[in-house]
Parts: C-alpha cells; sequence; structure tokens
C-alpha cells in the first residue's frame, strides 16, 4: 500500500467539499479523480499531500510523494535546465535522472530557454520532468494536462504507465478523460 | 538541499540588480538627511548615528514583498512541504539568506553613509559592530513580516506596522551604544538580537504554515 485515505473530509472556507471519502492505492494503480468544476478534487490532492488538513478521518502515505498542481514552481527566470536543476539538487537526484526525464517529456530543445518565455503546456511539462525526476513512488497529478497538446498528451500517459509498471502509483485530478489504460474511476461530483 | 535553497534566495536576491536597492534606499536616507537638517557638521555627527539606524530598519524591510511571497504563488512553498522540509528549516534558511544578501550590503554602505553624516572613525566602528550584531534580528523580522503578511492583498504596508514594536528595543540599544554614557547598550543589543533572531524561524515558520491553510 502507498496511499490510504481513511473516511476523509475537507472543509473550505464553511462549505463541506466531501466527507466519508475512502480510497487507497497499491503499486501499480492509478485512481482517476473526475467531477466538475469545484467538486473538491484539487482538494482531495491537496489532503492527500498532506498540504491540507483534513477536517476527519486519516490520511496515509508510506511513501515519497510528488506533486503537481496549478503553480509549476519554476523560477521563471532561469532558463528551464537549470530551474528543474534546483528540484533535482533538493531531491538529490543527479542530472543524468533530469536528462532522461526531459527525454521522456520531450523538453530537450527547449532546455536553455527561460522559464517566463515557455506556454502553459511546455511548463506542464516541465512540471512533469520534475515529477519524473523527483523518483517519488507515490505521484499526485492535479489536472496535470492542462494546455498540453495530442503529442505531450501522449507523453504523460507514457510516462504514468512506466511509473506503474516499475511500481508507483498515481493519483490523478482531470475533468477529461487522458486515455490512461487500466484506470479506477470515481466520479467526485456524485459524492455532493 | 539545504544548500540548494539557500542559494536560490541569495541569488534571487541580488540577482537583476536587486541587490543595489536596500542599499541605495539607505544611501539615499544618508544623502538626504543633511539637506534636511542644515550641513552643520556637530549636529549632523550627533544625529546622524541614529539615523543611521532607523535607515538600517527601513532597508531590511524594503524588500519584504520578495521574500515569501513570490514562492508561495510560484508553488515552491508547497513543494518543498510536500517533500517534508520544515516550515521552521524553510524560514530559518530565508533568514540566514537575507541577513547575509542584505546584510553584507549594508555593512559597506555604512562606510560612505556614515561620511555624509559626518561620523567620525570611532562612531563609525560603533556603527558596525552594532549593525553587524543587530543584522541577523533585522533579516529575521523582515522574513517574519514576510510571512505575515504573503496571504494578504497590499500587505507590505502593514508589514512594517507589524515588526515596529519588536525593532524598538534594537534602535535604543544600537543608537544607545553611540552614547559614551551608555556603555551595557552593546549587551542589551546583542541579548535582544539573539532573543529575535531565535524567536525568528518558529515564528516565521508557523506564518508559513498558515499560508496553507
Amino acid at each position: 500500500m502507498l496511499l490510504r485515505l481513511d473516511r476523509v473530509a475537507c472543509i473550505r472556507g464553511d462549505r463541506l467539499l466531501f466527507e466519508d471519502l475512502s480510497l487507497s492505492l497499491a503499486p501499480g494503480e492509478a485512481l482517476w479523480l473526475r467531477g466538475p468544476n469545484g467538486a473538491g478534487k484539487s482538494s482531495l490532492i491537496r489532503v492527500a499531500a498532506g498540504l491540507l488538513r483534513a477536517a476527519a478521518g486519516t490520511v496515509e502515505r508510506f511513501g515519497r510523494v510528488a506533486l503537481i498542481d496549478e503553480a509549476a514552481a519554476l523560477d521563471a527566470e532561469l532558463p528551464l535546465r537549470r530551474a528543474l536543476d534546483f528540484w533535482a539538487r533538493v531531491d538529490t537526484v543527479d542530472g543524468h535522472t533530469v536528462d532522461r526525464a526531459m527525454a521522456a517529456m520531450g523538453l530537450h530543445p527547449l532546455a536553455e530557454v527561460p522559464v517566463t518565455m515557455l506556454s502553459t503546456g511546455q511548463r506542464k511539462r516541465a512540471a512533469m520532468v520534475r515529477v519524473i525526476a523527483s523518483g517519488a513512488p507515490i505521484w499526485l497529478l492535479d489536472e496535470p494536462a492542462n494546455g498540453m497538446d495530442d503529442a505531450a498528451q501522449a507523453r504523460l500517459v507514457a510516462a504514468v504507465t512506466t511509473h506503474r509498471a516499475n511500481g508507483g502509483a498515481v493519483l490523478l485530478a482531470s475533468h477529461f478523460a487522458l486515455g490512461v489504460p487500466d484506470l479506477v474511476e470515481r466520479d467526485m461530483g456524485a459524492l455532493a | 538541499m539545504l544548500i540548494a535553497l539557500f542559494w536560490r534566495d541569495l541569488r534571487r536576491a541580488w540577482g537583476s540588480g536587486a541587490l543595489w536597492l536596500p542599499v541605495l534606499f539607505f544611501l539615499l536616507v544618508a544623502t538626504a538627511f543633511p539637506f534636511a537638517v542644515g550641513p552643520d557638521a556637530p549636529v549632523l555627527a550627533r544625529t546622524g548615528g541614529g539615523m543611521v539606524w532607523v535607515a538600517a530598519l527601513l532597508a531590511a524591510l524594503l524588500p519584504i514583498d520578495r521574500l515569501v511571497r513570490p514562492d508561495r504563488d510560484a508553488g515552491v512553498l508547497d513543494q518543498l512541504a510536500v517533500r517534508g522540509v520544515a516550515d521552521e528549516v524553510i524560514a530559518a534558511v530565508k533568514i540566514l539568506a537575507h541577513a547575509i544578501g542584505f546584510g553584507l550590503p549594508l555593512l559597506i554602505a555604512l562606510f560612505p553613509a556614515a561620511a555624509l553624516l559626518a561620523q567620525d572613525a570611532g562612531r563609525v566602528e560603533t556603527l558596525a559592530t552594532g549593525l553587524a550584531i543587530a543584522i541577523p534580528a533585522l533579516a529575521s523580522l523582515a522574513v517574519l513580516s514576510a510571512a505575515l503578511t504573503a496571504g494578504l492583498k497590499g500587505g507590505n504596508a502593514i508589514g512594517g506596522l507589524l515588526v515596529l514594536p519588536l525593532a524598538v528595543p534594537l534602535l535604543i540599544f544600537g543608537a544607545g551604544m553611540l552614547d559614551p554614557s551608555g556603555r551595557g547598550a552593546v549587551k542589551l543589543l546583542a541579548a535582544v538580537s539573539l532573543l529575535l533572531t531565535a524567536i525568528g524561524p518558529f515564528a516565521a515558520g508557523a506564518a508559513l504554515r498558515g499560508l496553507r491553510e
């Protein structure tokens, strides 16, 4: 087991987003949180990441976590490669790992381009590089494909598939289907 | 990993000319002051030391809007939290980087500023010693107010107000060192600086944690 949420509730402001929500992810598993805007997908991801306290219930993580959310967390003024290298140092992984992750997301041609010049989809790919390179077994991906073109989405799906084959788990929040094979669905809209 | 964090903060503090901003501000005050009170050297010498302290405090608080808020908006703080880096550690690294990023240039700028304010060699030495003692505390207060106001719109303005009461003892004892009869001032300044520097990481860390809720 890599991630387990047991009867979790989340309150934002004075609004109950969801309650009594349980889920678990074993190595190789992937769960797709679907639902309309405001259903609580992002909040659930943040609760799973430990960034938000659950109002009730327990959250257990058995391994390191890699997170994508709406913010890329890359220094805008730096060239892409140097911005990614900062996180490689924080995660104590070497340059080859970053190289391979950049190749997986097809970002090598952009290595010297400042982050501020990148498009939304390119930034999402860069954030994905950080997730892949981190080597963390638990991936929490909040709308990872926003702004991505078809080719980039295919790379994302391939990266998720490789990660699962290597024994990782993926919690994916997205309002549209990504085409990841063998995906368990959880409709957040049905909870409310 | 902490070294990577530290270098990143220092690079961002010194990158794109931001290094000179607090220093220029500091020198601006030192330049403007003689015009305001008149060029009478004895008056300048007597009052200039206190002015240096006020200018140093304001220079420390000048960059608070870019100490924490950009990291929060860019998601860097969230990413560090996900990696299990304690908020207190992040705050401590930020305080250290700010102390060096703004403290070193400030100490260098002290010399031209002191000359503009007609401070003699003895007083310059006292000022340099006092500022060197107070810089960790000033950095600590700056990061604390930056963390407290990062979640507020237009928070910079109240940032200064928040830490002013805490900064008052630094001003009193720092400027008090210049008084020939104030021999105990340096010890009290060191005590206050130590206290503020020690509290800083925990208070700012708690404020960083609050930003996530």
